[in-house]
């Protein structure tokens, strides 16, 4: 068998030394998480601590469409999400509610509720002919029924009378029954337990030590695997516990698994990894006199396609995960026929498309989502591209760069003919100091130069030859696509996805008590043919998934992450 | 009728700021009886602002020679011609690194708002000086602050209250105003205000969340009960917006400005500049009718990404490649967007110094503070930050003199900061930056 964690580590050492081989710089590469140890079956699990998950936007917005009704709309901008450790997943495990984004959602659930409660939904919603402006029996099946499913759980009785209490006096001030209702609603989902996934944990005398209870995993199942709130049958069966046993838990895992929901997981996902939220907050901005093909409508489109053929390839295909780096499968519309300068025939919508083998483009490292997501406003940006591929695609960190840098050195381009980036950036190579860490971004990001700040084609820069060849620790390869295709081989690739999915799964990096079971993990995912859906059932079956060490203790730390703006934020160093 | 309640909500919040409003010999603004004070005696109140602008200055063409009142204006100061009575300039303050890491961009910002060195990058010792001064001075308006920032990115702010807990910035002056403005606003001017019945129900049912939450606190680990608190807090304040929200505003300077459009935001100086002064102007009224009295306005963030259109590279990268002219001895491209930040900081200034109030202006009631992360960004470095304190808080600073400070912490200035809004603070900031000396030259 081959040995890829060996490798890994191996390049590991290599690309510390590498790093660390300037003079100034004086940090070292390290590998995100500790390299696991592999074992042939399932390994013993101590398994990381619970929190409290805030709702992701996109997770209240299913949440609202499946309680509520498909047609419910849910406007308003929204606290940004917050990434912590690659993603916004773990974030959410981080994250409380400031002032300005809870007058958001104050706001947010004030026109939710009025829609919910409008003549047109009503009837869907409360099951029961009000007697008159109040009507505590009626008032009680409403929210007793939207309230279980808002919440997660059953209201025990003593949480319903300061409910209907709202509803009632409302109800009675306004003359309006329904009118009731909506206040009653629209603060309901103020409750920090429907803000939050609360995910709590008990006893387990079998195992001796805590899990998860059986609605707690209701939960953590089903926005693990259809990023929204439980259905009636998951709901039901956690009410039951059955969600604590092995069968219990396999039957209803695999009844997500085969359902097209779940879609929507690996649409978030990999939106997540990728950093789409700055797409979706209208963050990636281009100059329009120097990219006038670019517009909103355009990057939206970009980021469909890549989702798009992540969702093609990895659910409908059941196909091997290296392979998103390789292929030429795709979907196109007008809007980004004119970006890939290719004809496209529906005036409207998506059809499918294929990379012509010369076309210079295989793989979603040549979509233009991720082209134009990791450039600068003005220009491409070999480095925030190549840091890309190094974070996360291959979970490696990339320091920042170091305090004080001379860069008078870099100052004058235009005298020494500096006219692509790869001239530019040599003068990072010739400098100790930028060298270590450069040497691991811009190799990778030049491969890429022959697509422009928003990914449209070219063969030049200020007149000159783009060469877009170069090497990935060691395997050397000519253009995008070999850089796909060495991607692909890449030992690292696969275990950070592992890694990355795991994280996602649970909000949070694992810990030591769960080294062993990533190992398991990755071989079992290398053995499965590097399929999705086989690694997802492995992680929601897993002790990992299901047990825990119990509730999170603070920190004590004053660290806080940014809000992250990837596509924005320039980094001192990066003069391509 | 109402508006004796909204008097007193306004009291109520003076009471918080009772030791100076009270304590202090004579103010500037003298109340009488005639549209230039509350009623009831209640002076008006004092406001605390920060001004930041990314990417520093040239130090050698900043920073005035002449110390004290009628200092200089040196090229890049120039654009405080005619306001330098409203403006302190606080040169030479810096960072003690005490043998931590100058964080490029962060170390700088983080010392001047925390009082502390960053550990790490992204650290944030929190409280920042904002929300500090919002405790003592914000607890009775609408809103404890408002954040805005000028170049359309949501997650740029530096405003954190508590660990992990950002009070992000609204991008758009369109949804600025329609926080400020829009629905939950008790407008002054409408004859026939009544309250929403709808609005006293909604702050009963919020009741009803709160009994939620405390049932839920029980049941979490340490982790989730602080970000629980930081919860409670933003609940606490949005029943305190609901409460105020029931009377108009008292105050006879306040009008409900006209919505802006929706304008395109971004970062391209023209729009970051046609942002910034819909936003002020939108402050300005939020200020006239003490929606908030305390505020942070981001001109650009710490790694400026302000562009000219049609140009490839952001301030922020200019100051690091571009070469330092040897003719002129700077670097004129990244120096455009220093002189820029300088002009719009002054339009700022200008703007408060030109909307009348009571007796004077707004800008007398006003303490903004206007600083940036670097002083030279080309090196990082944090010696000698660019800093001023525009306004008079109320009599409370002496405005209009240049002081230099030789190198010492810059700590000192927030220690300043927060005696001047009253509170009774004698020490700020950690290890080498712990000041314990305000700038007694701009204390009146």
């Amino acid at each position: 068998m081959r040995t890829p964690l060996r490798a890994a580590l191996a390049l590991l050492l290599v690309v510390a030394t590498a790093c660390g081989g300037g003079s100034g710089g004086g940090s070292t590469i390290a590998p995100p998480l500790d390299p696991p140890v592999t074992q042939p079956d399932p390994p013993v699990v101590d398994a990381g601590p619970v929190a409290m998950r805030r709702l992701t936007e996109s997770q209240y917005r299913a949440t609202v469409a499946d309680v509520l009704g498909e047609d419910v709309i849910v406007a308003g901008r929204f606290e940004p999400d917050n990434r912590v450790s690659g993603l916004l997943a773990v974030g959410a495990s981080n994250v409380s509610v400031t002032p300005a984004g809870f007058e958001q959602y104050d706001a947010i659930a004030r026109a939710v509720a009025a829609q919910a409660l409008d003549p047109a939904h009503r009837a869907a919603l409360v099951p029961c002919q009000p007697s008159g402006a109040t009507d505590d029996a009626c008032a009680s099946a409403f929210i007793g029924g939207v309230g279980r499913r808002l919440l997660r759980r059953p209201l025990a009785d003593d949480e319903l009378p300061p409910w209907l209490a709202v509803a009632r006096d409302a109800g009675a001030e306004l003359v309006d029954f329904h009118a009731g209702l909506e206040v009653a609603l629209a603060a309901l989902m103020l409750s920090p337990e429907f803000l939050f996934r609360v995910e709590a944990s008990e006893y387990d005398p079998a195992r001796g030590g805590d899990r998860l209870t059986s609605l707690a995993m209701a939960s953590r199942l089903s926005f693990f695997l259809w990023n929204t709130t439980p259905d009636e049958e998951l709901l039901a069966a956690g009410e039951r516990g059955e969600l604590t046993g092995d069968a219990g838990l396999a039957a209803q895992a695999d009844r997500l698994l085969d359902s097209p929901r779940l879609e929507a997981t690996v649409r978030e996902f990999f939106a997540d990894i990728y950093g789409f939220d700055a797409i979706e907050q209208g963050l990636v901005r281009k100059d329009p006199a120097l990219f006038p093909a670019f517009s909103q409508d355009m990057i939206h489109d970009a980021e469909e396609q890549t989702l798009r053929v992540v969702a093609e390839h990895l659910l409908t295909e059941d196909g091997d995960y290296r392979e998103l780096f390789t292929t030429r499968q795709s979907f196109m519309t007008r809007t980004l026929g004119l970006v890939y300068r290719v004809p496209v025939r529906s005036a409207d919508g998506w059809e499918p498309f294929s990379f012509p083998a010369d076309s210079g483009r295989a793989g979603v490292l040549t979509h233009v989502s991720l082209l134009a997501l990791h450039s600068h406003p003005g220009r491409s940006s070999p480095t925030l591209r190549g840091k890309f591929v190094r974070e996360v695609i291959l979970c490696q960190d990339v320091p920042p760069p170091p305090g004080n840098i001379d860069f008078s050195m870099f100052a004058d381009d235009a005298a020494q003919n500096r006219s692509t980036a790869r001239g530019r950036l040599e003068a990072h190579v010739a400098s100790p100091a930028c060298a270590g860490c450069h040497n691991l971004m811009d190799p990778l990001g030049l491969a890429l130069e022959r697509m422009d700040g928003i990914g449209v084609e070219r063969d030049t820069e200020n007149g000159q030859q783009i060469d877009p060849s170069g090497q990935l620790d060691g395997e050397a390869y000519d253009d995008a696509p070999g850089l796909g295709v060495t991607l692909a081989k890449h030992p690292q690739l696969s275990p950070c996805l592992v890694d990355s999915l795991f994280k996602y799964a649970v909000g949070r990096d694992p810990v030591e008590g769960e080294r062993a079971f990533r190992g398991y993990l990755q071989e079992r995912f290398a053995a499965s043919g590097y399929k999705l859906r086989e690694l997802l059932r492995l992680i929601v079956l897993s002790d990992a998934f299901r047990t825990t060490s119990g509730p999170r203790a603070a920190s004590g730390s004053a660290s806080a992450a940014p809000q992250q703006t990837t596509a924005v934020t320039v980094q001192p160093g990066d003069l391509s | 009728m109402k508006r004796a309640l909204s008097r007193r909500t306004l009291l109520r919040g003076m009471a918080g700021g009772a030791a100076i409003a009270i304590g202090l010999p004579l103010l500037d603004v003298f109340l009488n009886e005639h549209g230039t004070a509350l009623a009831d005696g209640g002076a008006l109140p004092v406001r605390f602002g920060t001004w930041f602008w990314g990417c520093g200055i040239n130090p050698e063409r900043w920073q005035p020679t002449k110390e004290g009142p009628g200092y200089d204006l040196p090229v890049e100061l120039a654009a405080l011609d005619g306001l330098t009575e409203h403006v302190s300039v606080l040169s030479g303050f810096g960072v003690t690194l005490d043998g931590r890491a100058n964080i490029p961009h962060w170390t700088g910002v983080m010392s001047t708002l925390t009082g502390s060195v960053p550990a790490r990058e992204f650290d944030v010792d929190v409280p920042t000086l904002d929300t500090i001064v919002a405790r003592q001075i914000g607890a009775a308006t609408r809103f404890r602050s408002l954040e805005m920032s000028a170049t359309g990115i949501p997650g740029q702010s530096y405003s954190r209250e508590a660990t992990s807990i950002v009070n992000s910035s609204t991008v758009s002056p369109l949804e600025l105003y329609t926080r400020i403005f829009g629905p939950g606003f008790a407008d002054p001017n409408d004859a026939s205000f009544e309250p929403d019945p709808r609005t006293l129900l909604r702050k009963s049912a919020l009741s009803a969340v709160m009994a939620d939450a405390t049932r839920l606190e029980r049941q979490l680990g340490s982790h989730d009960k602080q970000r629980l608190d930081q919860y409670l807090t933003s609940l606490r304040q949005l029943e305190q917006q609901i409460q105020v929200s029931l009377t108009p505003p008292d105050l006879d300077a306040c009008t409900k400005p006209a919505a802006p459009g929706g304008e395109d935001v971004g970062s391209d100086l023209e729009r970051a500049i046609a942002t910034h002064d819909l936003m002020s102007e939108l402050l300005v009224a939020a200020l006239l009718c003490d929606q908030t009295r305390v505020f942070n306005m981001l001109f650009s963030w710490g790694t400026s990404e302000l562009r000219k259109q049609g140009t490839d590279t952001a301030h922020h990268q200019l100051t690091h490649d571009e070469m330092v002219d040897p003719q002129l001895g700077y670097q004129p491209r990244a120096t455009e967007f220093a002189l820029a930040s300088m002009a719009a900081w002054a339009s700022f200034v200008r703007r408060l110094a030109s909307t009348p109030e009571g007796a004077g202006t707004l800008l007398d009631s006003c303490l903004v503070l206007g600083h940036s992360e670097s002083s030279f960004a080309k090196s990082h470095s944090v010696v000698g930050l660019p800093v001023m304190l525009a306004g008079h808080a109320g009599g409370r600073v002496r405005a209009g003199v240049h002081v230099a400070g030789n190198g010492e912490p810059v700590t000192r200035i927030g220690l300043t900061v927060q005696q001047a809004m009253g509170l009774t603070v004698e020490s700020w900031g950690t290890r080498g930056m712990e000041a314990t000396r305000p700038v007694s030259e701009v204390l009146a």
